[in-house]
Formats: C-alpha cells, sequence, structure tokens
C-alpha cells in the first residue's frame, strides 16, 4: 500500500530545495524507474511525493564558455537531436540511440538514469568518459561531484536526502577528441546492457592521450578503468596496442554471473567493444 | 490511501478535471476515470507499447507515467485520432493492409506510428521498424504492421 500523504509539483529549483528541506521526500521525474519500482515493492514512497516535471530551468542543454550544462530533465530523445550535443558530446547521441524504444527515451531524464544509480545505466557511462559532475541543490547551498566519485553502490550514491540533482557539467572536449560506445545485448532495442564501454582520447597522428575508458555493467556501479587508460595514454593506435588493451580492460573488470550473462562472457564483451571502439577512433 | 491530486488537463481536444491518487498512473487515471478505454495495459512495465499516447508531442508509455504529472498537459489518445470525417489515415491504412489481427495492440501501434509519422513524414522500412520497437504485436503481425505504417506515410 502506499503511504503518500502530499504530493507536489514546483516550478523552480528553489521552491523544490524547500520542499526537500521540509521533511522526507520522493522525487520524481519521467517515472519509468520509480513506477515499476514502487509497484514491485522494490521501492516504498516516503510521505511527500515531489513532481519536478514543471521545473522548466532544469531542462535542455547549454554551453557557457567551454562548459555544456544538461540539465536533469533533459530526456534522452532530447540529446539524439540536439546541435550542442552533436557537435561537442556525440558519444551522449550515440548511446541514446541505443537506449530503450522511442517511448521510453521520450519519458527518461538524464536526472532520473544518474540518480536510480543502476550499474547498467547507459547514459553514465559516455558521461563517465566526458568527465561529467554533477551539481546538487540543496536549500542550503550548491555543490558539484564528480560523477567518478557519485556513486557508492547499485541504486546508491552520495546525493543526500535534501538534495536535488538539477544537471551535469561537461567541458568541452579538447580539439581532436573522438570518442565511441558500445552496448551489448541480445537484441537491439529495450534492453538492459550486459555490459557496455565507452572510450574517448585526442587522438592525433595516430598518437591516443587524454585517455578516458568506462565500463558499464561489469561493478557494482559503473566505473572508469584506469588500468585500461595507462595501457593506451600516449601510444599508437595500431593494432598491437589495441589488441593489448582490448586484453587489459578485459582482465581489469571482476563482473558478476547473474541471468542476463556470465562473468565471463561479459569479460569478453568488454574486451570486444573497447577494441571495436579503438578501431574507430584511431 | 494516497493523497489525492487535482488536476487539468486537455485530453482529444476537451478540458477535463479530475481527481487522482498521487500513486495511478496515467493509463489507469484514462481507463477508470475518464472510461477511455483504447489505450491498453498488456505488460505494465514499458516494454510493449500496447499503452502509448501522445503527451504534448512525445509518444509515451502511460503505464509508467504519473496521473498527477498530466495537470496542465495536451494528451491524444486514440479516441482522438478519428475525425469527424472519419477514419484518420493511419487507421484506414491498417484496415487496408489487413494489420489487425486480435487487434490488443493496435491503439498503441496507430498511436506511436502517429508520433512517429508527425517526427519523420517520410520513414524508411529501417526507420518504421525503428520506430515501432517499442510495440509487441504478440499475434506477430508485424509485417502488415510496417506495410500499413508505410502506406499511411505514401497517402
Ligand atoms: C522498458 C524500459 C526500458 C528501459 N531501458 C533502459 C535502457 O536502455 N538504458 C537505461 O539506462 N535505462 C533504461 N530504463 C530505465 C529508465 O528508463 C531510465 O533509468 C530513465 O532515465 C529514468 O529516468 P526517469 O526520468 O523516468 O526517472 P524516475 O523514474 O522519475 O526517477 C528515477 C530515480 O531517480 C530519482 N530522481 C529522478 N530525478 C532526480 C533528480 N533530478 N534529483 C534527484 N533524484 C532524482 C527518483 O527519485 C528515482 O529514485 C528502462 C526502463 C524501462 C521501463
Amino acid at each position: 500500500m502506499s503511504n503518500i500523504e502530499n504530493y507536489l509539483a514546483p516550478s523552480s529549483i528553489e521552491d523544490a530545495a524547500a520542499a526537500l528541506a521540509a521533511g522526507p521526500a520522493t522525487i520524481v521525474a519521467g517515472g519509468t524507474d520509480l513506477m515499476l519500482q514502487t509497484g514491485s515493492g522494490q521501492k516504498t514512497y516516503a510521505p511527500t511525493l515531489i513532481n519536478i516535471q514543471k521545473i522548466t530551468e532544469m531542462r535542455g542543454i547549454s554551453k557557457d564558455g567551454d562548459t555544456i550544462r544538461i540539465g536533469a530533465l533533459t530526456t534522452i530523445t532530447d540529446l539524439l537531436t540536439d546541435a550542442i550535443i552533436a557537435e561537442h558530446l556525440p558519444v551522449l547521441a550515440t548511446m541514446a540511440d541505443k537506449f530503450a524504444s522511442d517511448q521510453i527515451r521520450n519519458a527518461s531524464s538524464i536526472g532520473g538514469n544518474i540518480c536510480n544509480a543502476s550499474p547498467a545505466g547507459d547514459s553514465i557511462v559516455p558521461m563517465l568518459m566526458y568527465k561529467a559532475e554533477v551539481v546538487l541543490v540543496a536549500s542550503t547551498g550548491t555543490r558539484k561531484v564528480p560523477l567518478n566519485e557519485f556513486f557508492t553502490g547499485p541504486g546508491k550514491s552520495v546525493i543526500q536526502e535534501n538534495e536535488l540533482l538539477i544537471g551535469v557539467d561537461i567541458a568541452v572536449p579538447p580539439a581532436g577528441f573522438k570518442g565511441g560506445f558500445g552496448k551489448f545485448g541480445p537484441r537491439p532495442a529495450l534492453e538492459i546492457a550486459m555490459a557496455s564501454v565507452s572510450v574517448g582520447g585526442v587522438v592525433k597522428d595516430g598518437v591516443i592521450s587524454d585517455v578516458r575508458v568506462a565500463f558499464g555493467a561489469v561493478a557494482p556501479t559503473p566505473i572508469r578503468s584506469a588500468e585500461t587508460e595507462v595501457a593506451l595514454e600516449g601510444k599508437k593506435l595500431d593494432e598491437e596496442t589495441i589488441s593489448a588493451a582490448g586484453e587489459v580492460a578485459s582482465s581489469s573488470v571482476n563482473p558478476i554471473t547473474d541471468v542476463r550473462a556470465s562473468d565471463w562472457y561479459r569479460r569478453h564483451l568488454i574486451r570486444v567493444m573497447t577494441e571495436e571502439i579503438l578501431n574507430d577512433v584511431s | 490511501m494516497s493523497a489525492k491530486v487535482d488536476i487539468e488537463f486537455t485530453v482529444n481536444g476537451a478540458v477535463r478535471q479530475v481527481s487522482v491518487p498521487a500513486d495511478m498512473s496515467a493509463l489507469d487515471m484514462l481507463r477508470d476515470q475518464l472510461d477511455l478505454k483504447g489505450a491498453k495495459e498488456a505488460c505494465g512495465e514499458g516494454e510493449c507499447g500496447a499503452c502509448t499516447i501522445i503527451v504534448d508531442d512525445a509518444s509515451v508509455c502511460s503505464c509508467l507515467m504519473y496521473a498527477a504529472d498530466c495537470d496542465g498537459r495536451t494528451i491524444e489518445t486514440i479516441e482522438g485520432v478519428q475525425t469527424v470525417d472519419g477514419l484518420d489515415p493511419i487507421q484506414q491504412a491498417f484496415v487496408d493492409q489487413g494489420a489487425v489481427q486480435c487487434g490488443y495492440c493496435t491503439p498503441g501501434m496507430v498511436m506511436q506510428a502517429k508520433h512517429m509519422l508527425a517526427k519523420n513524414p517520410n520513414p524508411t522500412e529501417g526507420d518504421i521498424q525503428r520506430g515501432l520497437e517499442g510495440n509487441v504485436c504478440r499475434c506477430t503481425g508485424y509485417r502488415k504492421i510496417f506495410d500499413a505504417v508505410a502506406e499511411a506515410a505514401r497517402s
């Protein structure tokens, strides 16, 4: 049984922060995770339900100098068509194209995907690669947390009960930056990733630098792989480097076996997708 | 019992006011409070698209949307597709192509096709298949459904 005593739909970040300060609340954006998790009993509602969808200042993508802000209510569909994303952060559009189905992309927010904190959350993997920072607001102030320090376990993060994630900030990648994203499941649509990979770096004269590598669905949270980054940094992107990096990538992870894939298969997918992306950018 | 929320929104061109429990889905509100039974519940998990409606120009699964979130929005359901002149061209194409078998998925298919054609009036076969990847037909009559959407795009 549900116990929602109070429903609020604030239209500003300030009002939402004040509502969060007033007592325990559940936030809802698109509802695609929350409706299912409350329906199955995996999650229970706090006494107050706060619908943030009317906070228009939290939707959309903007560029201020060298920083791109993606508002928390930006949908996965928005990423597919936005000009700033296409020009500066195209790997997010590649990700969006592999996300769920049209109906789910239209409803799913970036903030919800991050705060749901699934080890397989698709948008998180390329955002780790782009070194995103999340912007958290409470009535007491604003703080920024690097995305790779945000998650603490499946469904868990450092966000506090009184905080609202208002967006993510990503620095415009340096000139010559190239990257990719790969996700694998039994069919192309509506799949939770068995494993996902995002790799990026500056490729100049065949040499890759400023390398960032991130994996999804192979650890309790999406992760950056420092070992794979070191194996690539400053190297010529030839067959030898790429195959060595694939080897390091697959041995650097320690995935679980579950109904969707065995640990062996997940490691294999990490190797293959890492090599595929490196071949594409080389 | 959850708190009740008073909402006002436009559905198929008419302004409606209802009071809904805070945890109710848009699908349950449409079916049980407005007696609009076109949108169907099948999986209840966003995987099948039988409950597809169009909200402010975007198709969504109404089983995962909170009814309270309909407040202030413009919603179109299968009941609003037919015009005074008769069937919508997409509905007509489904009839002409024999794209309806048991019919349970049809309202969702038509609404998703409508949204897709609004965004992309000249889809390729691949675009049609991708556009409908969130809609399941348990009769597996996909061939005729794809043909119907292609015909609707031509007409
Ligand atoms: C059929 C189906 C297919 C799916 N496919 C994919 C897929 O391919 N890839 C994938 O990654 N996910 C997938 N998902 C999961 C889900 O759609 C995404 O995680 C989505 O981005 C969640 O966004 P939302 O706006 O619906 O979040 P909600 O359900 O509204 O919220 C999710 C959680 O985040 C919290 N929250 C939301 N916004 C904020 C905020 N701004 N500040 C603080 N807390 C907040 C909520 O309290 C809740 O706990 C799928 C889901 C379904 C039903």
